[in-house]
């Protein structure tokens, strides 16, 4: 669906299913350069199950309009403002990667509207591989084939779609390129590289927060994602193994899995 | 940059040699099964109801019925999506059906493709025979006529199709330029890329949109089964325009689906699984996806044995008395020569065609004369294949029809195999010293 923030055209899908502000909302948001479409196989099951739900493409990337955002804090306030320009007042929150930066921070900054956090592939910063980052500024197409390379575990590699017929490594680059690398990759990287408020953030937060870490993720290695969850009382830690950092599409089964028992234990769906 | 530097910067992912032999498939979740296990079942169990609804609808990935999807079918979906550098694949029960069900993805009655005249026959009685019955016309454009696919674009057109090489004539068509003119008219390019494989060519590098095979052919190369598949390039945007409503808005054939929005660059093979399978039904077997596998693991060296024996073959003709013309690209003074360096640096392909003095009778005395040769009507096999059109396939024509159809009495169509080209050559002396003295052998 498209709606407004700030005048700016904003897609969302709402995974497959008639958004209704009646229903408890859950909003997912995406790592670097990708885009709403790395949620597909987590989004479809809370839309088909009670929930509203936002895979957000954010401001300048996917179908959604706008610039890029330039630091984690302005997009911790876009995922605010998202969230009233729908129409409600509070929201669980899913990030990967970045996304979970976004959503660390956002909590921080909007403790009252949110009421759980997921943590996918997280850690509390994400200093960027200066290689890496210089490549993406530059929109030199082999940053999002390194990112590809690096956020796929050694199982990943060989593919083994939970979809038949898809084949993660391309898909994921393809979603990487479908808009001007430096515009999306370069400003989140950037944007990653300066954040630095994530561990003093992350003391601050008292809603319930799982973290999905996997044993193969080189990007967000499992001891940085731990040493995250320490700092959040009472947070929730499952590792899943022979997984790399792409673990929402490697292993979208064990991770829905996991994500179904938090959020229905934490955020219910009032039955009437 | 020192060495050490570009080293590490250059991703790891694995590269085509190493992906036709493994993509798809990790034995740890099948058994530990070093193979891949040929699942031959019709159905899969569900855990529970939720699971079931799960399911139907496209919450979570996994199988319901082999119609629709097939574990081992879905091996060679993601390893032939891997190799050709596309976002998602879905294999069909031949080539003819691969191509089918991709203009059924794209199209309804009432809309229009632009193709090329130079494809396999089978493909062409499609385009101009059976799609009409369905409402979906087309107009046939020259291979090098590069303009003449965009003069032909009309408000309802809704693709462009064709294959690299064109069969038997040996013309190239100028993919890149012809995806440039889809792409600005806002449809996609589709490509039948059978005689390429990914290993000589990867279409979607080039601009296309859709890449087509028949497997059949030189994927599997041992001749032993039927199989096609659609891969998809994922780069198309279906939303740019209102031409592919039933792609871009909820879609009353499945549960009100926006495929472009919820599955973005595989937003086709999607539909084409959900809807073509589901109501076409195509399915290709287990057994035979997996013996496709089989062959798909040694492409490389074997496309590699098909073009240097293809190169020897053409010397040997060129050199030939009886030969009056040789058709390859490999052929310097083949009018897309150029191009073909350009799209096809790995090899030129194994089809050659060329001219025996001495017309229709000393065409059919080569062919009964050839002995490790094969007769027969298909191409793309490890064994070297030999047809005379003009007595066969194309048997019924008249001279003014096969010269339409890029064809002549004189014609010889040749596919090189894999064997020790000597072998083909001293078979070759022998078919060519009957056609010398076509009466005389002919009545042996
Ligand atoms: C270029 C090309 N495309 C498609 C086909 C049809 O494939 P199949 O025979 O597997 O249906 C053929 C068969 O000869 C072919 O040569």
């Amino acid at each position: 669906m498209k709606f407004k923030v700030n005048d700016v055209e904003v897609f969302a899908s709402t995974g497959g299913r008639p958004f209704d502000k009646k229903k408890p909302l859950i909003i997912f948001v995406h790592g670097s350069g990708l885009t709403h479409m790395t949620w597909v196989l987590q989004t479809r099951y809370f839309a088909f199950h009670g929930y509203s739900v936002l895979a957000l493409d954010l401001p300048g990337h996917g179908l959604s309009g706008g610039q890029s955002l330039k630091s984690i804090e302005e997009m911790a306030d876009w995922i605010s403002e998202v969230i009233e320009a729908v129409g409600y007042k509070e929201a669980s929150l899913v990030g990967h990667s970045q996304g979970c930066l976004v959503i660390i921070e956002c909590a921080f900054r909007h403790p009252k509207k949110i009421k759980t956090l997921s943590l996918m592939g997280g850690a509390g910063a994400i200093p960027m591989n200066p290689e890496l980052l210089s490549l993406a500024e530059n929109n030199d197409t082999k940053a999002v084939d390194l990112m590809m390379d690096w956020a796929h575990g050694p199982a990943g590699h060989f593919g083994g779609h939970p979809v038949p017929g898809l084949y993660h490594i391309n898909t994921g680059g393809m979603l990487a390129k479908s808009r001007t690398i430096k515009n999306t990759l370069g400003v989140d990287f950037r944007a990653c590289d300066n954040y630095k408020n994530g561990f003093e953030a992350a003391k601050k937060i008292k809603i319930p927060t799982l973290s999905i870490l996997a044993s193969g993720d080189k990007m967000c290695p499992v001891k940085e994602g731990k040493k995250l969850a320490d700092l959040i009382e009472g947070s929730q830690v499952e590792i899943i193994d022979n997984c790399g950092h792409m673990m929402l599409l490697e292993e979208a089964d064990q991770v829905l899995k996991v994500l179904k028992k938090f959020i229905l234990t934490n955020f219910p769906v009032q039955k009437n | 940059m020192t060495d050490k530097k570009k080293k590490s910067t250059d991703p790891k992912t694995y590269k085509f040699d190493t992906l036709s032999l493994h993509a798809g498939y990790q034995p740890h979740k099948n058994a530990g099964s070093r193979q891949v296990p040929i699942y031959q079942t019709t159905s899969y169990l569900f855990d529970d109801v939720d699971h079931a609804a799960a399911l139907f609808n496209l919450e979570r990935g996994g199988h319901i019925y082999s119609r629709i999807s097939n574990p081992t079918v879905a091996v060679l979906e993601e390893r032939v999506a891997a190799l050709e550098g596309g976002t998602a694949a879905l294999a069909t029960s031949s080539g003819m059906s691969a191509i089918f069900l991709t203009v059924m993805t794209l199209c309804e009655a009432g809309d229009h493709l632009v193709v090329s005249s130079q494809l396999y026959g089978g493909t062409v009685n499609l385009f101009r025979l059976t799609l009409p019955k369905f409402g979906i016309k087309c107009t046939f454009v020259k291979p090098r006529d590069t303009q003449g696919f965009k003069k032909a674009i009309q408000k309802n057109t809704k693709g462009i199709f064709g294959e690299l090489v064109g069969n038997p004539g040996n013309e190239l068509m100028d993919m890149p330029e012809v995806a440039k003119i889809a792409h600005d008219a806002g449809i996609p390019l589709m490509i039948d890329a059978t005689y390429q494989t990914p290993y000589l060519c990867k279409p979607i590098d080039h601009g296309a949109d859709i890449v087509v095979h028949s497997l059949t052919k030189w994927m599997a190369g041992h001749g032993s089964s039927m199989a096609g598949i659609l891969v998809e390039g994922g780069k198309f945007d279906w939303m740019q325009n209102d031409k592919f409503p039933t792609m871009t808005t909820p879609y009353e054939g499945y549960h009100g689906l926006s495929f472009a929005e919820e599955f973005g660059p595989t937003a086709f093979t999607m539909k084409a699984r959900a809807e073509g399978m589901r109501d076409f039904g195509p399915c290709l077997s287990p057994q035979n996806a997996w013996n496709v596998l089989q062959g798909i693991e040694t492409l490389s060296v074997r496309m590699q044995k098909h073009c240097s024996n293809a190169e020897k073959m053409v010397e040997y003709l060129l050199s030939n008395e009886s030969v009056a013309w040789v058709s390859h690209p490999s052929v310097p003074d083949h009018p897309d020569h150029e191009l073909a360096k350009k799209l096809l640096p790995n090899g030129k392909g194994s089809m050659i065609a060329f001219g025996i003095h001495g017309g229709k009778e000393a065409g059919e005395a080569f062919i009964n004369n050839v002995k490790l040769a094969s007769h027969l009507a298909n191409v793309g096999d490890t064994r070297t294949l030999v047809i005379h059109p003009a007595s066969s396939t194309h048997s019924q024509m008249d001279e003014a029809t096969l010269k339409f159809a890029g064809l002549s009495q004189d014609m010889i169509r040749l596919s090189v195999g894999i064997e020790d080209f000597e072998d083909i050559r001293n078979d070759f002396e022998a078919g060519f010293r009957a056609a010398r003295k076509p009466r005389l052998v002919s009545n042996q």
